[in-house]
């Protein structure tokens, strides 16, 4: 198999500061062709950046991460499709840090419009900010973006390649390439005779290649299906090789510690008896903590345990009552946002009746199964960096500012992630190892967090507080007024990662809420930001996680308010607005058998939310079982508008859902004395095995475009879930997690 | 001082303390990397390795109480030789990051070499100390029943 370091060339990028000023840039810019960041050898051929070809067969080359979500699997299914290559041939490599792999359907998710309301026009605007991503150069594997993005250009990438390979098999056989058929990695002439494509790689990596049309759905015999992951084999045996499991000669284990007050600083240290204790090679002071480089991960944490530091102050209030007051307080200020503002909710309206709601959500942790790590080598004034990461671009080009190079010197091999979930497109883990690798020249260095550290140094989901008030009236929901407040993720991250500061309205601190599908004639969303230090990052569905749980929770109170069924209530203000969406309130209805009413003991939800261009809805079903609430059935419907992989959908959809739920019952992350309480999984638990819901998933596909897949099972978990509780208990759930308030089986 | 244990049928020397958890002697020092480090606390079964077939946490088993011969995934099965179990997990697509899965494995194997037909409460007592956050666990269900089934068969 190829291997990523003998064909990632050194690319040469336009460095962070032409960035900023990105706007200087003409037209031809992004019009000429990006550099293939693939170099061949002889008998060897990059076709596009792509697909390689040497003498072992075909690699395909994937712009996007594999953290679990499938994406490995289902852009290489793209590319085959088109390149006919047999699926037990196919072979998978990540992209090293490349303009080539740009995502260009992240940009335009951020445009101020419901994703479910874009007109022409819009869509328009997106493709030329999609443009401009590409100047920007982001590599990032986020936003359930990966399949929009990569849904035709991986289809286009094998279907040139193909024509090329047939191209230089006209050659070799003197026969015209129209005559020619290809399969299953070789090309056949018409009375047999064939060459395969690793005997063609020299010729056609000299011909220009030509542009396709694509084949259609109709012909497709990978993408659509259920496809055996590229990864499963590995993952099943040990053998998949994670960031924390690279193994290099003489590579030494390390372990790290930061000022537990996050971004604060380390005042002074005594590492005495650290030093001498077993394995101890070297304890490295670093901006804010420091690290042990050891002979052993474990000896590397035992001697971290043993240094003595005297951390600086918290830049933000100490103790979560001071936090929430903080974000309780953002409310008496402008709102940043009025995203949706239709009719007038403050008129009055005769005869209806009001109500007003108060919701409050945890910060939370990403905690994902495997802790931050990253491995390093700093050799003469070069960079090597071996990690799990969602964006190699920005990884790549922190790492290098860190040790003071050129982002040309770093060489990033992006491995398999033990999840994301968006913790992976930080860099400070990276930042880390390279800083320690810098310290210990021409020395291999694995710096792998314990699961503490990683729990306590996150960028955090925000805190929020949800203030809700509406009317009801002959059943329906005549008017809907919300308010949220809190610390903006979009602001946080904007200012780390890119140094760019955020300004102007925040959609992503109302998404979920805003852009939600239903008519109801008075209607406003509005957001007020909580200006807060505390590093905040993008969690899994990012802003929807907090406002899918609020909107669809008082659209809950609104439909019992109004003695209607919280099903059809939903539907009712649904069904002119959005076809999709009603027809997969209809699935999930029609899947659980809902009648509105359910047995003594049982308490059944319903929940809906739109995001990342994806319904979905669900009903949850809970149980009373001695005294303890039990989550016993899921039914999940969504529209992914074309479906690429139903089977790899279904695991995405409901493990969105268990994600969810999992932070609904035991999620949160509290501050004390500026610190993170919460440390490991018996203090931030998830659901278990016996816990889990028995799910049932429907995928469904209304066609045209391609919805996201790996966030949008999360948002309407959260609101299924207390809807069902409140369902079975008439108590409603206004705060997460549930754990404080009530008895679920654990 | 140097410490001997057998491994997937091997005998390895390791010049390690006594409390050094049987987890990093496996990952560090033997290169034995499918065994994961998730908590270092027994609170997500990650570390799963079998001391006799049975299954242990091996971040909390120091160097000197491994008192067996260990088991890794490892030594489970291969790629071109697989055990049933991971034939199973391969049948069902049972692993998203993946990085849980080594663990349930093993948990899972120990499972079934003392209950060749779990029921589901009985696949629930065995692994619910396995903790996975892409939220696999209908397939890993699935995929053990069908594994006892094709053990049984056998």
């Amino acid at each position: 198999m190829a291997s990523l370091k003998k064909i990632a060339r050194r690319t040469f990028l336009i460095g962070s500061a032409a960035i900023v000023g990105g706007v200087a840039f003409g037209a031809y810019k992004y019009t000429r062709p990006l550099e293939n960041p693939l170099e061949a050898g002889p008998n060897e051929a990059a076709l596009n950046p792509f697909i390689f070809i040497d003498a072992e067969g075909v690699t395909i080359i994937t712009p996007r991460a594999e953290m679990g979500q499938g994406v490995h699997t289902t852009l290489a299914a793209l590319a085959a499709e088109e390149l006919d290559v047999a699926w037990e041939d196919v072979r998978v490599l990540h992209g090293p840090p490349a303009k080539a792999y740009y995502n260009s359907a992240l940009m335009s998710a951020v445009l101020p419009v419901p994703e479910y309301s874009k007109s022409a026009l819009m869509q328009t605007m997106s493709e030329a900010l999609g443009e401009v991503n590409k100047l920007f150069g982001m590599q990032m594997t986020g936003g359930s973006t990966s399949m929009m993005d990569g849904y035709e250009r991986l289809r286009h990438a094998g279907a040139s390649a193909r024509e090329t390979l047939k191209l230089a098999a006209a050659d070799a056989f003197g026969i015209a390439a129209s005559n020619l058929k290809t399969m299953n990695g070789r090309v056949f002439t018409p009375n047999g005779n064939s060459i395969s494509y690793s005997d063609l790689a020299s010729a056609a990596a000299k011909i220009d290649p030509p542009q396709v049309e694509l084949r259609p759905k109709s012909e497709w015999k990978y993408v659509g299906k259920t496809m055996p992951r590229v990864d499963m084999l590995g993952k099943s045996t040990g053998t998949a090789e994670f960031g924390v499991d690279v193994r290099l000669e003489g590579m030494k284990y390390a372990t790290v510690r930061m000022n537990p007050r996050l971004g604060a600083s380390i005042k002074a240290m005594d590492a005495r008896a650290a030093e001498g204790m077993a394995g101890v090679e070297k304890i490295i002071p670093l901006e804010g903590g420091f690290a042990v480089v050891a002979s052993n991960t474990w000896l590397a944490f035992q001697a971290a345990d043993a240094v003595e530091a005297d951390w600086g102050d918290a830049p933000y209030p100490a103790e979560q009552s001071e936090i929430m007051q903080a974000i309780e307080e953002s409310f008496a200020g402008k709102p940043n946002s009025t995203m949706r503002d239709d009719g007038d909710v403050e008129a009055a309206i005769e005869g209806a009746d009001l109500i007003e709601a108060e919701y409050r959500m945890p910060f939370l942790a990403h905690s994902t199964m495997e802790p931050m790590n990253a491995t390093a080598r700093f050799s003469d004034g070069a960079l090597e960096v071996w990690c799990g990461n969602q964006a190699p671009t920005l990884m790549r080009d922190h790492c290098a500012a860190a040790v003071g190079i050129e982002p040309e010197q770093v060489t990033l091999h992006t491995t398999l992630m033990g999840g994301g979930f968006g913790r992976r497109s930080e860099t400070d883990f990276g930042v880390i190892a390279a800083k320690v690798a810098q310290a210990m020249p021409d020395v291999p260095v694995q710096v792998t967090w314990t699961r503490e550290e990683d729990m306590r140094h996150d960028m955090f989901r925000p805190a929020a507080i949800g203030r809700y008030s509406g009317a009801v009236k002959d059943g329906k929901a005549v008017m809907l007024d919300g308010r949220v407040a809190g610390p903006s993720v979009t602001a946080s991250a904007m200012k780390r990662l890119m140094d760019f500061s955020a300004a102007g309205a925040d959609k992503v601190h109302v998404e979920g809420a805003f852009d939600q599908p239903y008519k109801i004639p008075n209607y406003r969303i509005q957001g007020y930001l909580t200006e807060m230090q505390i590093p905040l990052g993008f969690w899994r569905s990012v802003g929807n996680s907090v406002n899918a749980f609020m909107h669809d929770s008082f659209l809950d109170e609104l439909a019992h308010a109004a003695r209607a069924d919280p099903l059809e209530f939903r539907l009712d203000m649904m069904r002119n607005e959005h076809a999709p969406s009603a027809a997969v309130l209809e699935a999930v209805r029609d899947m659980s058998g809902w009648t509105g009413k359910t047995e003594a003991g049982v308490g059944r939800g319903v929940a809906f939310a739109h995001s990342f261009g994806t319904p979905v809805a669900m009903v949850i079903e809970v149980v009373d079982e001695d005294g303890s609430i039990r989550i016993n059935r899921a039914w999940i419907a969504a529209d992914l508008g074309t479906i690429l992989d139903p089977g790899n959908l279904e695991a995405q959809l409901y493990g969105g859902m268990i994600y969810g739920l999992s932070a609904a019952v035991y999620g949160e992350i509290t501050f004390a004395d500026g610190a993170v309480e919460q440390g490991n999984f018996p203090d931030y638990d998830a659901l278990r095995i016996h816990n889990t819901p028995v799910t049932e998933v429907k995928v469904m596909e209304s066609g045209g475009h391609i919805g996201g897949a790996g966030e949008p099972g999360t948002p309407p978990s959260m609101s299924a879930l207390t809807n069902a509780i409140f369902d079975l208990t008439g108590k409603r759930a206004r705060t997460l997690p549930l754990m404080n308030e009530f008895d679920l089986l654990v | 001082m140097a410490t001997t244990i057998n491994v997937n049928g091997e005998t390895r020397s390791v010049d390690l303390p006594d409390d050094v958890p049987l987890l990093w002697v496996l990952r560090d020092e033997l290169n034995l990397t499918g065994t994961k480090f998730g908590c270092g606390v027994a609170a997500c079964g990650a570390c799963t390795v079998h001391i006799d077939g049975v299954a242990v946490r091996s971040c909390q088993t120091a160097l000197s109480d491994v008192d067996g011969d260990v088991t890794t995934i490892e030594g489970l099965g291969t790629p071109e030789s697989l055990h049933a179990l991971q034939a199973a997990w391969f049948e069902h697509q049972v692993a998203q990051c993946g990085y849980c899965q080594s663990g349930q494995i093993m948990q899972a194997a120990s499972l079934l070499a003392e209950n060749p037909s779990p029921t589901d409460a009985d696949i629930d007592d065995a692994m619910q100390g396995n903790l996975c956050r892409c939220g696999t666990y209908p397939r890993i269900r699935a995929a053990i029943h069908t594994a006892a089934k094709a053990t049984r068969g056998a």
